[in-house]
């Protein structure tokens, strides 16, 4: 039945998406078609599709665990920025024509400067949260603006192109330096391998592994793992160290992918996306790659409604507030009945 | 009373309820006479709590009527019942932990009830009927047995014309058990008709006037309970005579395994009991109970002695002569302690998770845990073993521990930490609402486990227990531990006596601390 929940919401979502399109003029039918369908429509298509699935997919694969853990990390996209200027700044210290390292050594320093990255940023929630008690969600969520706005520092400072005619934006990386291509002529990079490998590790990880049972046991019941003697303060650094990672490698094959630079915007908001893809989901690493590709055709759906349509580009976030609405209203209704009863005389 | 001319409060028949896998009642009927204390007797699994909700309006039966005051009644919910005048107490209770004691009764009452009367009544009632109570605390730092006091008083707010009571006694003291019966007593004098579900027979023969006993989902028989022994009883209840243990044989103490030396512990919180100068020896092949009132400290020191609460002094608690007051649970488990805590489902076990998972609770090694990894095949096998060995009432080591009764997830609880082959046993509460035959059969296993050498401590509000399974026996009073004493040598007025905190505390100190010694040296010889 909980795995039900999602297709149930996606059908709901595509119900309220057809009124939705009605009611804004335009041919319901058409506007699913193009929607949903023009996405998927050529192997290109297709390839961009799996290209926005594997940030989505590798952030939500972290958040998944320190959901599990009862840890509400809701500052992905901060984590994803942070693990983006890690990597950014790494090639940007190497692409100096000097060839101190091979274009593939920089790339794997940079990759593992992006979980760096990530987690170091996560780890500013686990502190606070440790130390001073504070509230995960607040802390994590306030954090994301300012790494948006280190970010923006970044770009108009250190990393600012010199000459870029003054455009906050670092130099655009050698070719050398951009990850490879699993596709010839598209622009899926060997990112989307490593989501895939990452998502069998954390498969096991969760499901096999005692680490993995101990976040768990701590999420669904707390006095169990005192009982056990797991540690808390052990689970909320292992898992917001994990998501941090997780999401720093997100933003990390961003930089080092399709944007091939640092800009002032690495993340059309895909930290905050792959809350909604964990959910979709349901917290199962397997189950993220499926979320995945639905909120990536949601982002490719809303560019094709923005052009062919006419519609603002809003209808994106429309799309995936919806699906995880009507998701936590199927759970929510699947559990418990609705009953009307009447307003007490009295 | 069938020759009162008062047609009678309730009357049940033919009442049917299946569920997908079980007939919970088949063709139940039953009769309760105004005022009258009837009992219903039965094991777990027999059909009482469904039948209960049945007349609670909780659940609707496929089949069968009810017939209240001799009308014919439909019950669709609670709120009928209740305003039909049927209260109930049940056994698992239904209260918001972070509600307080006044707002919890107060949810079951109109919208603008008044809560300074509404206390000042909690208040009133409790002391009436010897429930003291106070009405401003919260309920997640009440311990059971108050939990409980908290619905009973609730119960009798409403003023109700039948009472239903789940195991109402199981967490009270002799004397308080005393003091409720005169309550229902009275009760039922002024009119009111009490059901009362229980197992303990010699209860029910001192306080029913008559009882129904179910099996299996149907009724086998009506009786006066008064006019039966307690063993044509429980031939009615499960069909045969429970086993009769030997009686227990006089130990001689062996190794030193456990010691409690002068532990103190503030309180955690502002509800928590302090614990002050609890002292304790602990020698292999025995039995040690700890009796007492529930919210007197066996919380505090429980958590304490599994290492949950690291706050003691290393030296206060030594487990086979190495301090360990400052380890935690998996420090302790590795020296050979086993545990079982009062909780079930929470702590003892994760209600959402399967029975293998929760193997892996208190079994962090190999063969378990292999590095790192879970070896699901071995947790699987061993899962099943106890299931096997324990008579676990299970689908399988897949079920979720939610899915199984109070009573088998206590089997299962208690198996997973006796096949760890423990040198110290550490139970809480080891048969709260179980029913006869699987208490007779964890009782048989703590024994198996003393033969074997193992140093067993048992905390239970449950005297019968104690006095049954025990060797020696302290008491637990506000936080203060009393001297040790013979099981055989003790009787049920001192122990409920010293259950007020009321015992010699200088001169039995050094007599007990005399008798340690002595105990010490046999074991050192």
């Amino acid at each position: 039945m909980a795995y039900f929940s999602p297709l149930l919401a996606l059908a709901l979502t595509l119900f309220f998406g057809a009124l939705l399109f009605l009611a804004l003029g335009k041919n319901p039918l058409t506007g699913l078609q193009v929607f949903l369908l023009e996405p998927v429509k050529s192997r290109a298509a297709i390839s961009e599709l799996l290209l926005k699935t594997t940030p989505l997919v590798l952030t939500a694969l972290g958040l998944s665990v320190c959901y599990r853990a009862n840890v509400w990390n809701i500052g992905a996209e901060g984590q994803l920025i942070a693990g983006g200027i890690a990597a950014g700044s790494t090639i940007l210290m190497f692409d100096n024509g000097a060839h101190l390292l091979s274009g593939g050594m920089v790339l794997v320093l940079a990759s593992l400067a992006g979980v760096v990255g990530g987690a170091l940023w996560a780890s500013i929630t686990a502190l606070l949260r440790d130390r001073f008690n504070a509230n995960e969600i607040l802390v994590s969520l306030m954090l994301t603006y300012i790494a948006q706005l280190l970010l923006m520092y970044m770009v108009n400072g250190p990393l600012k192109d010199p000459h870029g005619m003054n455009f906050p934006q670092s130099r655009v990386f050698s070719p050398e330096f951009l990850l490879p291509m699993l596709v010839p002529g598209s622009r899926l990079h060997v990112g989307f391998a490593v989501m895939l490998v990452a998502t069998a590790v954390m498969t096991v990880f969760v499901y096999r592994s005692f680490a993995g049972y101990r976040l768990t046991v701590g999420g669904l019941a707390p006095l169990a793992a005192r009982y056990a003697g797991f540690s808390s303060r052990r689970a909320l650094w292992t898992s917001l160290l994990i998501s941090g990672g997780f999401a720093g490698i997100a933003g990390a094959f961003e930089v080092s992918g399709p944007i091939g630079q640092v800009l002032p915007s690495i993340s059309p908001g895909y930290g905050f996306a792959a809350i909604i893809v964990a959910f979709v989901g349901r917290l199962n690493p397997i189950g993220t790659i499926f979320g995945g590709l639905i909120l990536s055709l949601f982002y490719l759906g809303g560019e094709m409604a923005q052009s062919r349509l006419g519609l603002p580009s809003a209808i994106t976030g429309l799309f995936q507030g919806m699906l995880l609405f009507l998701l936590l209203a199927c759970d929510t209704l699947i559990n418990y009945r609705l009953r009307w009863v009447a307003q007490p005389q009295s | 009373m069938s020759d009162t001319p008062l047609p009678p409060r309730l009357e049940l028949s033919g009442i049917c309820k299946s569920y997908p896998a079980v007939v919970a009642n088949d063709h139940v009927s039953l009769t309760v006479a105004p005022g009258e204390i009837h009992a219903v007797l039965g094991e777990n699994g027999a059909g009482k709590s469904t039948l209960m909700k049945i007349i609670f309006g909780a659940v609707k039966p496929d089949a069968g009527s009810v017939r209240w005051n001799g009308a014919d009644v439909h019950i669709a919910n609670p709120q009928d019942a209740r305003k039909l005048g049927i209260a109930m107490v049940f056994q698992h209770f239904s209260l918001f932990d972070t509600l307080t004691v006044t707002e919890n009764i107060a949810l079951g009452l109109a919208a603008d009830v008044n809560m300074a009367e509404l206390a000042e009544q909690i208040r009133q009632t409790g002391k009436n009927y010897g429930l003291d109570l106070e009405p401003h605390r919260h309920v997640h730092t009440l311990s059971v047995g108050e939990r409980q006091r908290v619905e009973i008083v609730r119960a009798l707010l409403t003023r109700p014309q039948l009472l239903i009571l789940d195991e109402p006694t199981s967490v009270l003291t002799p004397q308080a058990v005393q003091k409720l019966f005169v309550t229902l007593r009275q009760i039922s004098a002024e009119g009111c008709s009490i059901l009362y579900i229980s197992h303990k027979l010699d209860e029910i023969r001192e306080l029913c006037h008559s009882a129904t006993v179910m099996r299996g989902g149907k009724v086998t028989g009506h009786c006066d309970p008064a006019q039966e022994t307690a063993a044509s009883l429980s031939r009615l209840m499960i069909g045969a005579e429970p086993e009769q243990e030997a009686a227990a044989k006089p130990h001689a103490p062996g190794e030193l395994r456990l010691q409690i030396r002068q532990l103190r512990l503030p309180r955690a919180h502002a509800f928590a009991t302090p614990l002050d100068g609890i002292s304790l020896e602990l020698f292999s092949g025995e039995i040690v109970g700890i009796a007492g009132v529930s919210g007197n400290g066996q919380q505090e020191l429980l958590a304490a002695l599994s290492g949950e609460d690291r706050r003691c002094k290393p030296g206060m608690i030594t487990l086979k002569g190495k301090a360990v007051g400052h380890l935690g649970p998996n420090a302790r488990r590795a020296l050979g302690q086993s545990l079982v805590p009062e909780e079930r489902l929470g702590r003892g076990a994760v209600p959402e998770m399967s029975l293998t998972d929760n193997m892996l609770l208190s079994h962090q090694r190999a063969p378990f845990v292999v590095n790192g990894m879970i070896q699901f095949k071995h947790a699987i096998q061993a899962a099943s073993d106890i299931i096997g060995r324990f008579r676990v009432k299970a689908s399988g080591p897949a079920a979720l521990a939610k899915s199984l009764s109070g009573g088998n997830l206590q089997k299962f609880i208690v198996g997973r930490e006796i096949v760890r082959n423990p040198d110290v046993f550490v139970v809480a509460q080891p048969t709260w609402g179980v029913d006869v035959g699987a208490a007779a059969q964890i009782h048989h296993e703590i024994r198996l486990l003393k033969e074997a050498g193992c140093a067993v401590l048992v905390i239970s509000e449950e005297l019968d227990e104690l006095f049954d399974l025990c060797d020696r026996l302290h008491v637990i009073a506000k936080g203060h531990l009393s001297p040790s004493i013979s099981s055989r040598d003790a009787t049920r007025e001192q122990i409920g006596l010293w259950m007020s905190g009321l015992w010699d505390k200088d001169g039995d100190q050094d007599a007990a601390r005399g008798q340690a010694n002595a105990a010490g040296e046999l074991a050192s010889a």
